[in-house]
C-alpha cells in the first residue's frame, strides 16, 4: 500500500461544503471514473458488456444509468463514462478492462475530473445562472454535456431529482467552484 | 411645500414616504413613485438639458421611451449617467442629479449654443469641421464632446455584478398589459412553460394607466389579481422589471431583469441585474404602442409631453405636472386625459383638437379645428398661443400640454431580424408586417388593436394559436367585460413653422433640420437618418420616427409608406455595459487551471505566470535573492549539476488506443510512428494540412494497440481537436479511440545527473532504471511509493539525464513534496518555467515559439523528418517549391561578438553593414536568454541559410529596445550537441 496522500481537487485534504439557503454543494472525491470506448467492429458487444455490468442497457444519448456499484452516462457515439464508488474501486480502469477485454478501449478518467454533488430544492435556480441547459426539463437519469462559465462540464441529474452531480474539469476545479457558489448565492 | 402637484388616489403606497435628492433639493416621494413622478409631485418640470442646444427639457412621458428626463443615478462607484428617470424606481435616499449642464441645471451657460442654433443645423460637422484635418482629433472632437450632452462616468469600477442566466418555456410573453396578461392566463391554464416579462415593476400596462372598469373593476385591479393568479401557477414565471432587449436567432431572446436597481445597494451576493438568455418555442410580443407626438414650434418646454403620459402620471402615480393643463390631440384618445384630468380636480384649460369634427364635452373648452402656433416659459410652458380655426390667435395659460397624435404600436422586436412594418391607413400608424422573427406572433395594441376589449381578446386567440402551433390543446379562459373603443383619428403631424419644431427631442432633430436634409438630396430614409441623427439616440426615435417619416414624406411629396422605415436593432431599451460582460470580468474573464503542485508551489514563495489558462510556477525565490535571474540562474546550475524538478502537467496527453493507433499515428505525423516498439517513445513532428509544423510532442506506446502522446502547453486542445478531426472525418474506418488525459495524471520532470539516483528512491524495487534496462527513450507503467500505479517516460526536454514521472492527480501534491524530500540529499531544486526556457534554449530544443504556425520542417532543421516513403497530413504540401528555397530560414544559435550584449528576442538579423530595411531583412530571433552555464545571453533564431552561415558574424537590430550589434551565428546546441548527458 503506498503512502502518498491524495488532496482535493480545491486543494484541502478534506472535502469542501459549502451551503447556501438550504442548497449544499459538495466536493466528492469519491469517485473512481474511466471512459469505455467500443472498438471498431465491436460496439455490439461492448454494448452487451456494459448492460450486463449496469444490470440493465448502456445509457443511450443524454441518459445516464444510476446503479450500484457502477453507474455510466453517455458521452458519445459508441463511448460512455463509468463511475463506481473510488474506496472499492480504485482501480476501475483495470477492472473494466478485465470485462471488456479487446471490445472496447478503456482510459482511467478518476482525477481528469473534479466532481460536486449539489442538492437541494433551489437547484434549479442556481443551474439557471449557470448553464445553458434546461434544467426544467432534466429529469432523475439525464445527463447533459455543457458550459458553465467557459468551463466545459457534464451535468447529471440524479436520484432524487433536487440532486444534481457536476464534473468538471479538475484543474479548474476552483474556478468552477467559484461561479457554483457564486451563482447559489445569487440565485438562492 | 411638499409635493404640491400630489393628487388623491393612484396605486402608490402612501403609508411608505421617501426622502430623496435630485441635484442640491430633498424632496419626498412615496413606494411605488418613479423618480419622474415623485419630482413632478413636487412641482419640478426641469429635469435635463437637451443634447445639442442645451434646451430646457422635463419628461415628455412615463416610460422607456423616454427622451428628455436623462439623468445620472446615484453616486460615488454606483454612479450611473444616462438613466431615464421615467422608470427610475425611487427608493429611500435615492440620489440623482441632472447632467449635461454647466453650472446648473437652471442657468446652463452651454445654452448658449441654442443662440447659436443657426450654425449648427443637421450637418454642420460634416461642413464647418473639415478644415484643417489635423484638427479633428485634437480640437473639434474634444470640444464637441465636452459640449454634448452626455452624463459622466465615476471612472470608478462598478462594484456591483451582474449575472448571466438561460430560462426556457414553450411560450414568451413579451409585455404585460391586458393583452400579454390575456395570452399569459391562456397558456398557463393550458398547462405551457410560459414566462411573462414586463420592463415596469407593477405589471399591467395601460391597465395601471387608465380609469375605465374591467369586469367590473378597475383594470388595475384586475391586472394584479392575474398577475397573483398567474404566480400561483408552477408552469408560469412572471418576471416583471424585465426588459426584453432582442429577437435573435432560433427563438432566443434577451431579456434584462433589473435585480437591485429599485434598492440602495444590492443585497449580498445578488446581482444589480441579470442578462437572461430565453430559449422559447413560441413568443407573442404584446408590447403595447406608443403615443407619439405633434411637431410644432418650442414644443419642447418643460411641461410639455404626452397626453397619454399627463394621463398616466394622474391616474397610477397621482400626479399633475401642473395645476392648469391643456390638451393638444387629432384623436379621440385626447379627450381621455381632458376627462381624467377634470375628474381628479385637475383644471383642463383647453383641449385644442385639429378635427373639425372633434368631440365636444361639457367638462371642458374645445377648440376644433385649432392648433398650437407657439408656447412660452423657458424653464417650464407657462402659455400657449392658439391659431383659431377661423383665424386669429388666442393664447391660453397653462403648465402643462399634453399632446396626442395618434399611437404607435411597438414593432420594435418585430424588426430585430430584418422584418419590415407595413403602415395601416386607419390607424394611420405602422403595424408588424413583414417576415417577423420565427416563432414570433404579435397581440394587443403592438399590432394595432387599441381598446382593452380588443388586447384581451387578441391576447387569449394568439396563445390559443401558439399553443395549437405547438399541438397544446388550450382552454379559453374567461375575459372580462372591458371597453371597445374605436379609434377616431384624423392624421396631423407638424403645426408649419418657419422656426424651430422638435422631431426627435433626444438628439435635437426639427422639422427644418429634415427638410435641410431632402434639400441637400439625402432622399432615402437612411440618409435622412444619419444626416440628421433622426432616432439614433438611445430611445432609438420611438416618440419621433413616424412624425420625421411623415415631414419626410411631406417634403419628398410622397406617401408615408413610399418613405419606407428605418431599422430597429437591439437592444430595445438602453442597456448597462456591465450586465453584457456579466461575471466575466477582471479575474473571472476566464477559467485558471492549477498544476497538482500549485499548493506545494505557494507554500514556497513560487512567481507564477499565466500559460494558457495554466498558473506555472515561472522561479522559486530563496531567501536574498532580489532578482528572477538570480533564482533562475540557480535553478538552472543545480538541475545541471545534481537534479531538478518541474510541474509539467500542463503539457497535453492524449490516450490513443486501438488495433489501428499506430497506423492513425503515423498518419497524424509526418515522421515514422507505426513501428515504435512498446515501451519506447518518440518525438513527433506534427504537420498541418498546409504542410507548415502544427506542433510537437512524444508518443509513448504502452502496449500494442495504446499509445500516450504529448503536445505542447498551448496546442493541447488544438492538437486533440485536430486528431478528433482526422479520425472522424478522415479515417472513418480506423479501429482508433482518443480521449484526453491531460487532467487525470500528474506529471513532473525530474532531470540532472542525480534524477535517475533519486527516482530509484521513488520507484518500487523491481524496476530497474539502468541505462541498458531503461534507456533514453523508453517508458514503462511502474509502481511508486509502495504500489502507486505510474507511468516512467525517459526524455529530456533540459538536455540532462531526464525523466518524466507521471501519477494520478490527486497524488500529485504528495509526490512533490516526496521527491523535495528524498532529493534533499542531492539538493535537489524545484525548477519553473524561466529556468525550463533557458535549459531548452541551451540545448536548441523547439518550443511554441519557434512553433509559430509560420514555420517548416525545414526552418525547424527537421527537414528529413517528414517521411517521403509514407503518407502524412502536410507532407504532401511541405514539398511545394516556395517552401523548399535554396535561401530557406533555418534554425540557428547566435550568441553576441561581445559577450556583455544581450540578445533580445524578436530583433531582426541583417548582414553584417546592410541598412536596416525591410528588403535587407535575413531572420529573426525566437528565443533568448541569459545561459549561466555559458556566462553570456544566448538565443536561437530563424536565418536565411542559415545551416550553411555557421560562424558568421552579422547585424541584429531591435528597433524597439535599441539594441544593434554583432552577433555570431553558432549552432542551435549550445550545450552538449552530441547528447551525451541525456543518455548517461
Amino acid at each position: 500500500m503506498h503512502d502518498l496522500a491524495p488532496l482535493h481537487a480545491l486543494g484541502g485534504a478534506e472535502a469542501r461544503i459549502d451551503t447556501v439557503a438550504g442548497v449544499t454543494l459538495t466536493e466528492n472525491m469519491g469517485l473512481a471514473l474511466a471512459s469505455v470506448s467500443a472498438r471498431k467492429g465491436q460496439e455490439t458487444a461492448c454494448r452487451a458488456h456494459l448492460g450486463e455490468l449496469l444490470e440493465g442497457s448502456a445509457p443511450e444519448p443524454g441518459k445516464t444509468v444510476l446503479h450500484d456499484p457502477e453507474a455510466s452516462f453517455w458521452m458519445a457515439p459508441d463511448q460512455w463514462m463509468v463511475g463506481a464508488p473510488f474506496g472499492t474501486h480504485e482501480d476501475l480502469a483495470a477492472q473494466l478492462k478485465a470485462r471488456f477485454c479487446e471490445t472496447a478501449s478503456i482510459t482511467e478518467q478518476t482525477d481528469a475530473w473534479v466532481c460536486f454533488d449539489m442538492r437541494g430544492d433551489g437547484i434549479e435556480a442556481v443551474m439557471q445562472l449557470c448553464a445553458n441547459i434546461d434544467i426544467e426539463r432534466m429529469q432523475t437519469g439525464d445527463a447533459v454535456r455543457t458550459v458553465i462559465h467557459y468551463m466545459g462540464v457534464y451535468v447529471l441529474r440524479r436520484d432524487p431529482a433536487n440532486w444534481l452531480r457536476i464534473l468538471g474539469s479538475r484543474s479548474s476545479a476552483g474556478s468552477l467552484h467559484h461561479a457554483l457558489v457564486t451563482a447559489m448565492k445569487a440565485a438562492l | 411645500m411638499s409635493q404640491v402637484n400630489r393628487l388623491d388616489g393612484g396605486l402608490i403606497d402612501r403609508s411608505e414616504t421617501y426622502s430623496f435628492r435630485f441635484d442640491s433639493t430633498y424632496h419626498k416621494g412615496h413606494k411605488g413613485d418613479t423618480l419622474a413622478s415623485a419630482l413632478l409631485a413636487n412641482g419640478v418640470r426641469l429635469m435635463g438639458r437637451s443634447f445639442k442646444y442645451h434646451r430646457p427639457r422635463g419628461p415628455m412621458t412615463a416610460g422607456s421611451e423616454e427622451p428628455n428626463a436623462i439623468v445620472e443615478l446615484r453616486e460615488g462607484a454606483r454612479k450611473e449617467p444616462n438613466t431615464r428617470a421615467t422608470t427610475a424606481e425611487l427608493y429611500d435616499g435615492l440620489r440623482a442629479a441632472s447632467q449635461n449642464r454647466w453650472p446648473s441645471l437652471a442657468f446652463d451657460a452651454m445654452e448658449i449654443n441654442d443662440l447659436l442654433s443657426n450654425f449648427f443645423a443637421a450637418g454642420f460637422y460634416y461642413k464647418t469641421f473639415m478644415w484643417p484635418a489635423a484638427f479633428w482629433e485634437k480640437v473639434y472632437e474634444p470640444i464637441i464632446r465636452r459640449a454634448a450632452g452626455l452624463g459622466s462616468l465615476s471612472s470608478q469600477d462598478d462594484p456591483d455584478d451582474y449575472d448571466k442566466g438561460f430560462l426556457h418555456c414553450d411560450l414568451l410573453i413579451i409585455g404585460g398589459g391586458p393583452a400579454g396578461l390575456a395570452a399569459a392566463l391562456t397558456a398557463g391554464e393550458s398547462g405551457a412553460r410560459v414566462i411573462l416579462c414586463d420592463e415596469d415593476f407593477l405589471i399591467g400596462g395601460r391597465l395601471n394607466f387608465e380609469t375605465y372598469d374591467v369586469g367590473g373593476q378597475s383594470g388595475a385591479a384586475w391586472a394584479a389579481e392575474t398577475v397573483a393568479r398567474l404566480q400561483t401557477m408552477p408552469n408560469v414565471r412572471v418576471m416583471p422589471r424585465t426588459t426584453v432587449i432582442g429577437a435573435f436567432d432560433h427563438g432566443i431572446y434577451g431579456a434584462v431583469e433589473r435585480v437591485s436597481d429599485h434598492l440602495p445597494v444590492p443585497q449580498e451576493g445578488k446581482p444589480r441585474q441579470i442578462l437572461w438568455r430565453i430559449t422559447s418555442t413560441r413568443a407573442i410580443l404584446c408590447a403595447g404602442a406608443t403615443e407619439r407626438p405633434i411637431v410644432f414650434e418650442n414644443n419642447d418646454r418643460p411641461g410639455i409631453m404626452q397626453a397619454s403620459a399627463i394621463r398616466a402620471y394622474a391616474n397610477r402615480w397621482a400626479v399633475t405636472p401642473a395645476q392648469q393643463v391643456a390638451i393638444f390631440t387629432n384623436n379621440d384618445d385626447g379627450h381621455r386625459t381632458a376627462s381624467d384630468l377634470v375628474s381628479k380636480g385637475v383644471e383642463v384649460v383647453s383641449v385644442i383638437d385639429t378635427r373639425q369634427d372633434a368631440l365636444i364635452s361639457t367638462d371642458y373648452d374645445v377648440i376644433a379645428g385649432g392648433v398650437i402656433d407657439q408656447t412660452w416659459g423657458r424653464l417650464g410652458l407657462k402659455q400657449i398661443e392658439v391659431k383659431m380655426p377661423k383665424g386669429g390667435i388666442r393664447r391660453i395659460k397653462c403648465g402643462a400640454l399634453g399632446v396626442s397624435g395618434g399611437w404607435n404600436p411597438n414593432v420594435h422586436l418585430t424588426c430585430h431580424q430584418r422584418g419590415r412594418p407595413v403602415w395601416d391607413e386607419a390607424l394611420s400608424a405602422f403595424v408588424p408586417g413583414g417576415a417577423l422573427p420565427p416563432g414570433m406572433t404579435v397581440a394587443g395594441a403592438a399590432n394595432g388593436v387599441f381598446s382593452t376589449h380588443g388586447a384581451l381578446n387578441s391576447g387569449a386567440e394568439t396563445a390559443k394559436a401558439a399553443l395549437s402551433d405547438l399541438g397544446m390543446t388550450s382552454k379559453a379562459p374567461t375575459l372580462p367585460d372591458a371597453e371597445d373603443t374605436p379609434v377616431r383619428i384624423t392624421p396631423f403631424w407638424h403645426v408649419k413653422s418657419a422656426k424651430r419644431a422638435w422631431v426627435d427631442q433626444q438628439n435635437d432633430v426639427t422639422a427644418k433640420d429634415i427638410k435641410l436634409a431632402h434639400q441637400e438630396n439625402f432622399r432615402s430614409v437612411e440618409h435622412l437618418k444619419r444626416y440628421t441623427t433622426l432616432g439614433m439616440a438611445t430611445d432609438q426615435g420611438k416618440t419621433s420616427n413616424v412624425a420625421g417619416l411623415a415631414i419626410m414624406a411631406e417634403v419628398a411629396g410622397k406617401a408615408i409608406p413610399e418613405v419606407g422605415t428605418t431599422m430597429f436593432r437591439p437592444p430595445y431599451a438602453p442597456t448597462a455595459m456591465g450586465v453584457f460582460a456579466g461575471r466575466a470580468w477582471g479575474k473571472d474573464v476566464r477559467p485558471t487551471r492549477l498544476t497538482p503542485s500549485h499548493k506545494w508551489a505557494e507554500e514556497q514563495g513560487a512567481v507564477f505566470t499565466e500559460s494558457g489558462l495554466w498558473l506555472r510556477a515561472q522561479w522559486y525565490p530563496k531567501a536574498g535573492e532580489t532578482h528572477w535571474r538570480e533564482s533562475c540562474d540557480r535553478e538552472v546550475l543545480q538541475t545541471r549539476k545534481s537534479v531538478g524538478v518541474c510541474d509539467v502537467t500542463s503539457l497535453g496527453k492524449i490516450d490513443v488506443q486501438g488495433a489501428d493507433a499506430a497506423t492513425f499515428l503515423n498518419l497524424v505525423y509526418c515522421n515514422g510512428m507505426a513501428k515504435i516498439p512498446v515501451g519506447k517513445v518518440r518525438y513527433g513532428l506534427m504537420l498541418r494540412e498546409d504542410g507548415f509544423v502544427m506542433d510537437d510532442g512524444t508518443a509513448a506506446r504502452l502496449a500494442e494497440d495504446h499509445f500516450v502522446v504529448t503536445t505542447t502547453t498551448a496546442n493541447a486542445v488544438g492538437v486533440y481537436r485536430h486528431m478528433e478531426f482526422v479520425r472522424q472525418c478522415l479515417c472513418p474506418d480506423m479501429d482508433v479511440q482518443l480521449i484526453s488525459t491531460t487532467e487525470a495524471w500528474a506529471q513532473f520532470a525530474v532531470a540532472g545527473p542525480n534524477s535517475r539516483a533519486l527516482l530509484r528512491k521513488i520507484v518500487d524495487p523491481g524496476v530497474d532504471l539502468s541505462n541498458d534496462a531503461f534507456p533514453f527513450m523508453a517508458c514503462a507503467e511502474v509502481t511508486i511509493c509502495g504500489g502507486l500505479r505510474a507511468r516512467l517516460f525517459r526524455i529530456s526536454f533540459s538536455g540532462e539525464l531526464a525523466y518524466e514521472i507521471a501519477v494520478p492527480t490527486r497524488y500529485g501534491d504528495a509526490l512533490i513534496r516526496r521527491l523535495m524530500t528524498a532529493g534533499e540529499e542531492f539538493d535537489v531544486v524545484p525548477y519553473g518555467l524561466e529556468a525550463l526556457n533557458v535549459m531548452r534554449i541551451e540545448k536548441g530544443h523547439v518550443t511554441a515559439n519557434e512553433l509559430n504556425g509560420t514555420t517548416t520542417a525545414l526552418n525547424l532543421g527537421m527537414g528529413r523528418m517528414v517521411s517521403k516513403t509514407k503518407d502524412s497530413i502536410g507532407s504532401v504540401l511541405s514539398e511545394r517549391p516556395g517552401m523548399n528555397e535554396e535561401d530557406a530560414l533555418k534554425l540557428v544559435g547566435l550568441k553576441p561578438v561581445d559577450l556583455s550584449n544581450n540578445v533580445p528576442a524578436g530583433a531582426h538579423l541583417l548582414t553584417k553593414g546592410a541598412k536596416v530595411t525591410a528588403t535587407n531583412d535575413q531572420g529573426y530571433v525566437t528565443s533568448a536568454c541569459y545561459s549561466p552555464n555559458l556566462g553570456h545571453h544566448i538565443a536561437l533564431g530563424f536565418l536565411k541559410s542559415g545551416d550553411s552561415r555557421i560562424g558568421e558574424v552579422i547585424r541584429l537590430v531591435s528597433p524597439l529596445t535599441g539594441v544593434d550589434h554583432e552577433v555570431e551565428v553558432v549552432s542551435a546546441h549550445f550545450l552538449d550537441p552530441e547528447g551525451e548527458r541525456l543518455r548517461a
